[in-house]
């Protein structure tokens, strides 16, 4: 029996996620920056997969990336090249990293690239493709590798300029302004995408890039909404590697979706996925799309909630609530009900509409199989076909089972009979 | 004894689990009250909670360990 | 006050055989209500045009089995848990099934949203609870009994005192809870203890009373409703009223925490006289008490009710021999001089003086079930014989406690009759069923009751039974004549004088206290002449 205080291990825990101070760095090409990166491997979202289990939009994401990577020539060379065990399937969370639905990435894409210099860590994320035909949701026309080409060769190099010429940007100090604007940077990333706009304007502007090319980047920023999404990710993804792998720690970490299993990893159960078949997003369909078009729940942005951002901040961002099929009130009460499974209160992240009190954070394991109240999760659903792209966006929670599954592996390993 | 002698002279406060009439009662009468709208643990899942109440009986342990 | 609501039980009444009925049910999969409000929407079912009966219940064990003992199981229940709620109406046919379902969802659905949107959030654990009142000093339980020892351990973890109204918590937990409790110096009043009063504030069943200096231990709910009420009526008041739960004097639970709240009492600057209310403990557990009292230089009035009081004169303690009798005696203590009881002997005497019973028997249909063992305990020695479903020494058992007989006096809060309904208390319905059944038995010459007021009670139990008795002289035919005792005091929320007005309207000899009804009754039956 080992002599473990639950509560003070999870306290530590939780004050170094509130010490944790992600900072916007540079951008760096995945192949040169992320750990054991490779050329035969494709990063994707949620727990491990195989190319056979894989759904439809991470399938076509992965058959765009093998064409955009020049390892296939063609789709259909993709698809076989795919399914022949030459490639190499790995999460993004098992890489330092996020990525949004599918997820996928490979070694020549660009990063954002998102330190804490206390902790000595670093995490990354792609570069947000925008809305409508983009390989996150599984496309791969011509359309979709032409941007990632021009991201590739334009838009990295510029804001990889831009950054290098200016101080770094405190995620952590503009993702709480942001709450203060309405959003809770998973579904609605409005005003930090325009706070980071304010921030990379000048600097973009200060490189040596053709100003047709800078007027691009800015114009391709601007354009999308969730240009921040792919900033908010990777900053709660280390906020939270600081709590990890903490022996007894029975917080929370990851929650992740690959469109086919939902996982979850705990602190004090290093390493270890507990996966569930990934349920469907309840919420609001764009006009001419129904149920049968949706997707499972799929993408690393949980990590957001697991952080006590997205559904678990929906009380600061009440103009979202109709586009995942909710009322302000239940806004309210998603958030004040993700108390009820958390150990803090993030001492930088406030709620104005709860008199400024601290976002609900560090998921406690114990907390959601003693209470049965899982985690809220706002999200997008994308089309269950490879390539269409966004169908609507709704709420989800995970499978009972992740946790329940994850409850008795941490009895087993620390208090057994 | 200095636990009760605190609640004898301080003003009783009330953490309601159960009955919601016990609530409206209590909030009648202008006394600090909050309701719980309690539910089973563990969802009434009973395998969940025999694992929890394991948790919670090592962590008692511990606990009771830390203060010989 | 056994099982003083009827936790963890179905909400239906079982009265009508269906034959030819059509059952249609469903299952709400995690689904939790608490059994007050099942109850009430089960009765709410039954009053729908060709519903002639319906349960509304978690999936529990015993729900089951009523289920099939009521003809309306369905294979579909065969995998339900207590998690999970179940409804089934038994119905004239399809549409009046169907329909009363649908008015099923539609109560649940009110009772899931109380307050519109937008209303406050309600936490649903008792640490989310503890976020919304951090300084909280007592957490008050009332979850099925399963679930009572958890709740009460998180309570004293965080260093909360706990009332504990919870019923059927098994004694092995009872006394873990408790020596935990006493470890860290915390109440644990409970479980199964219906009633406290802790800073002048009334916790569950109990009465608003006066504030003074008399302090209360008590292992009975009803008893210490009574004194608490009547101490008030008297002019007199209390600090603090603890209830410690039926079973804590037993030799098994040996009164721990009846020691420490006695202990508290005594420590008190403000508790002038301490008032010990309970059965005859086990004779250890007496010596234990009386050791740890004989410190304290306050006087002490100990009522073990139906004990010898040798051994409390004995050991230096105020012996008192009916529950007014303790009130009485405490509020002499307090006041310095002795006092009269609020309706005096020779008033009850003339109220008895030149009746009549038109029948040869009495009958008592309680709700408090101290009052019931009392009104035994004084009418014995004159009667030959008393039939009680809760018969004390020299009184005997009822066959069958739905059917009276003889001289008869009924505890309707015992277990059997809470079953499936909420206790009289709460709910009058079975009490009036019964006094009208009494009523037109020729045998039958004397009906008597107790009204009991308070927070938790009936909002007009006196308007409820009123009406029953206005109901059975309104059959013509054979009458019998009524009385009551109101246990109350003037600041309850159903107002004591006009309680006393409603029985007095209906023509019922109203009696302030328990001892001054019986002794009424015993008046009565005394031989003329």
């Amino acid at each position: 029996m080992q002599r473990l205080d639950i509560a003070a291990i999870n306290r530590e825990a939780v004050q170094a996620i509130q010490k944790s101070q992600p900072v916007l760095t540079g951008v760096g090409i995945a192949g040169e920056v992320v750990p054991r990166m490779r050329r035969n491997l494709i990063l994707h979202a949620g727990p491990p997969i195989t190319w056979d289990r894989m759904c439809g939009p991470m399938r076509g994401a992965v058959m765009g990336a093998l064409v955009y990577e020049g390892l296939a020539k063609t789709i259909p060379e993709a698809e076989k090249l795919a399914a022949s065990g030459e490639i190499a399937f790995e999460p993004w969370h098992e890489h330092d990293g996020v990525g949004p639905m599918a997820g996928v990435a490979t070694a020549s894409m660009p990063v954002w690239i998102v330190e804490d210099k206390a902790a000595g860590r670093r995490t990354f994320c792609t570069l947000n493709e925008g809305l409508g035909k983009v390989l996150r949701y599984g496309a791969y026309s011509d359309e979709v590798l032409v941007r990632l080409r021009w991201m590739r060769d334009v838009l990295g190099p510029v804001l990889r300029e831009a950054l290098a010429g200016r101080p770094e940007i405190n995620l952590k100090a503009l993702i709480a302004q942001a709450l203060q604007m309405g959003d809770e940077v998973h579904n609605r990333n409005r005003a930090a995408t325009s706070l980071l706009f304010r921030e990379l304007a000048p600097a973009i502007l200060r490189t040596r890039a053709k100003t047709d090319d800078q007027v691009k980047v800015l114009e391709f920023l601007h354009a999308n909404d969730h240009t921040f999404l792919n900033l908010s990710m990777p900053a709660a993804k280390i906020m939270l590697q600081a709590a990890e792998w903490r022996e007894g720690c029975t917080l929370v970490t990851t929650m992740a979706r690959n469109g086919t299993d939902f996982g979850i990893r705990v602190a004090g159960l290093k390493d270890r996925w507990f996966t569930a078949p990934a349920g469907m997003v309840k919420g609001l369909l764009f006009p001419g799309f129904t149920d049968a078009d949706c997707n499972p729940d799929i993408g690393d942005s949980a990590i957001t909630e697991t952080v006590g951002l997205g559904g678990f901040s929906m009380a600061a961002a009440p103009a979202i609530v109709k586009f995942v099929g909710g009322t302000v009130a239940d806004a309210m009460t998603y958030t004040q009900t993700m108390y009820e499974i958390t150990t803090a209160e993030s001492e930088a992240f406030q709620i104005p509409t709860l008199d400024f009190r601290g976002s609900p954070l560090g998921i406690d394991l114990l907390k959601v199989c003693e209470t049965g109240i899982l985690p809220q999760i706002n999200t997008g659903i994308a089309h269950r076909e490879a390539g269409v792209g966004q169908v609507g966006a709704g709420l989800i929670k995970p499978p009972a089972k992740c946790f329940e599954d994850a409850l008795a592996a941490y009895v087993d390993a620390y208090c057994p009979e | 004894m200095a636990a009760i002698h605190d609640l004898f002279t301080s003003p009783i406060k009330v953490i309601n689990v159960g009955l919601p009439s016990f609530h409206a009662d209590l909030k009648s009468q202008n006394v600090p009250v909050v309701h719980v709208n309690w539910q089973p643990p563990a969802g009434g899942n009973a395998r969940v909670a025999a694992l929890l109440d394991r948790v919670r009986r090592w962590q008692a342990q511990v606990r009771a360990g830390k203060k010989e | 006050m056994a099982g003083p609501i009827g936790l963890e039980r179905p909400g239906w009444y079982s009265d009508k055989e269906g034959i030819g009925m059509i059952v249609r049910h469903r299952i709400k999969p995690q689904t939790y209500f608490d059994s007050v409000t099942l109850m009430l929407i089960g009765t709410e079912l039954k009053k729908l045009a060709g519903v002639t009966n319906a349960v509304v219940g978690m999936g529990t064990d015993y729900n089951i089995d009523s289920l099939k003992r009521l003809g309306m199981y369905s294979d579909a229940f065969a995998t339900v848990t207590p998690a999970d709620l179940v409804l089934a109406v038994q119905a004239a046919d399809t549409t009046a099934g169907d329909a009363a379902l649908a008015a099923a969802e539609a109560l649940l659905q009110r009772r899931q949203a109380p307050a519109g949107s937008g209303a406050a959030y309600t936490p649903t654990s008792q640490e989310g609870g503890a976020r919304v009142l951090p300084d909280a000093n007592m957490v008050l339980i009332s979850v099925p009994g399963q679930f009572a020892g958890r709740e009460t351990e998180i309570a004293l973890e965080a260093g909360r005192h706990v009332m504990l109204f919870s019923d059927n918590v098994p004694i092995e937990e009872e006394i873990r809870l408790k020596e935990n409790a006493v470890r860290k110096g915390l109440l644990v009043m409970g479980p199964d203890c219906g009633t406290a009063i802790i800073n002048q504030v009334p916790l569950a069943f109990a009465n608003v009373v006066r504030r003074g200096d008399i302090g209360l231990v008590a292992a009975s709910g009803t008893g210490l409703q009574e004194v608490t009420a009547l101490i008030t009526r008297l002019g007199f008041g209390i600090t603090q009223a603890i209830g410690v739960g039926g079973r804590d004097l037993s030799e098994k639970v040996g009164g721990r925490m009846t020691l420490l709240a006695a202990q508290a009492l005594a420590d008190d600057p403000k508790t002038k006289v301490i008032v010990l209310i309970s059965k005859p403990p086990a004779p250890a557990v007496v010596e234990a008490l009386f050791a740890r009292l004989q410190n304290t230089r306050k006087p002490v009035v100990v009522y073990f009710i139906g004990a010898d009081p040798q051994t409390i004169i004995r050991a230096g303690f105020k012996a008192a021999a009916t529950l007014e009798d303790a009130a009485l005696q405490a509020c002499a203590l307090s006041g310095g001089k002795p006092l009269s009881p609020l309706m005096p002997a020779d008033e009850i005497r003339r109220r008895a003086a030149g009746q009549t019973l038109p029948g040869r028997f009495v009958r008592g249909l309680y709700s408090g079930g101290t009052l019931c063992d009392e009104a035994q305990r004084l009418l014995k020695g004159q009667l030959d014989e008393i039939w009680s479903n809760t018969p004390v020494a020299g009184c005997r058992a009822l066959p069958d406690p739905f059917k009276s007989q003889g001289n008869c006096i009924v505890d309707l809060g015992e277990d059997t009759f809470t079953r499936g309904r909420a206790h009289p208390m709460i709910d009058p319905g079975y009490r009036q069923e019964r006094l009208l059944a009494e009523a037109a038995d020729p045998d039958v010459g004397l009906i008597f009751f107790d009204v009991v007021l308070g927070f938790g009670s009936h909002p007009d139990m006196a308007g409820a039974m009123a009406a029953a008795v206005r109901q059975a002289r309104a059959r013509g035919g054979h009458v019998p004549r009524f009385a009551a005792t109101i246990l109350g005091t003037e600041g309850d929320p159903q107002n004591l004088r006009r309680q006393q007005a409603t029985l007095a309207e209906a023509d019922i000899e109203v009696f302030p206290s328990n001892v001054a009804l019986v002794t009424y009754v015993q008046h009565l039956l005394a031989p003329k002449g």
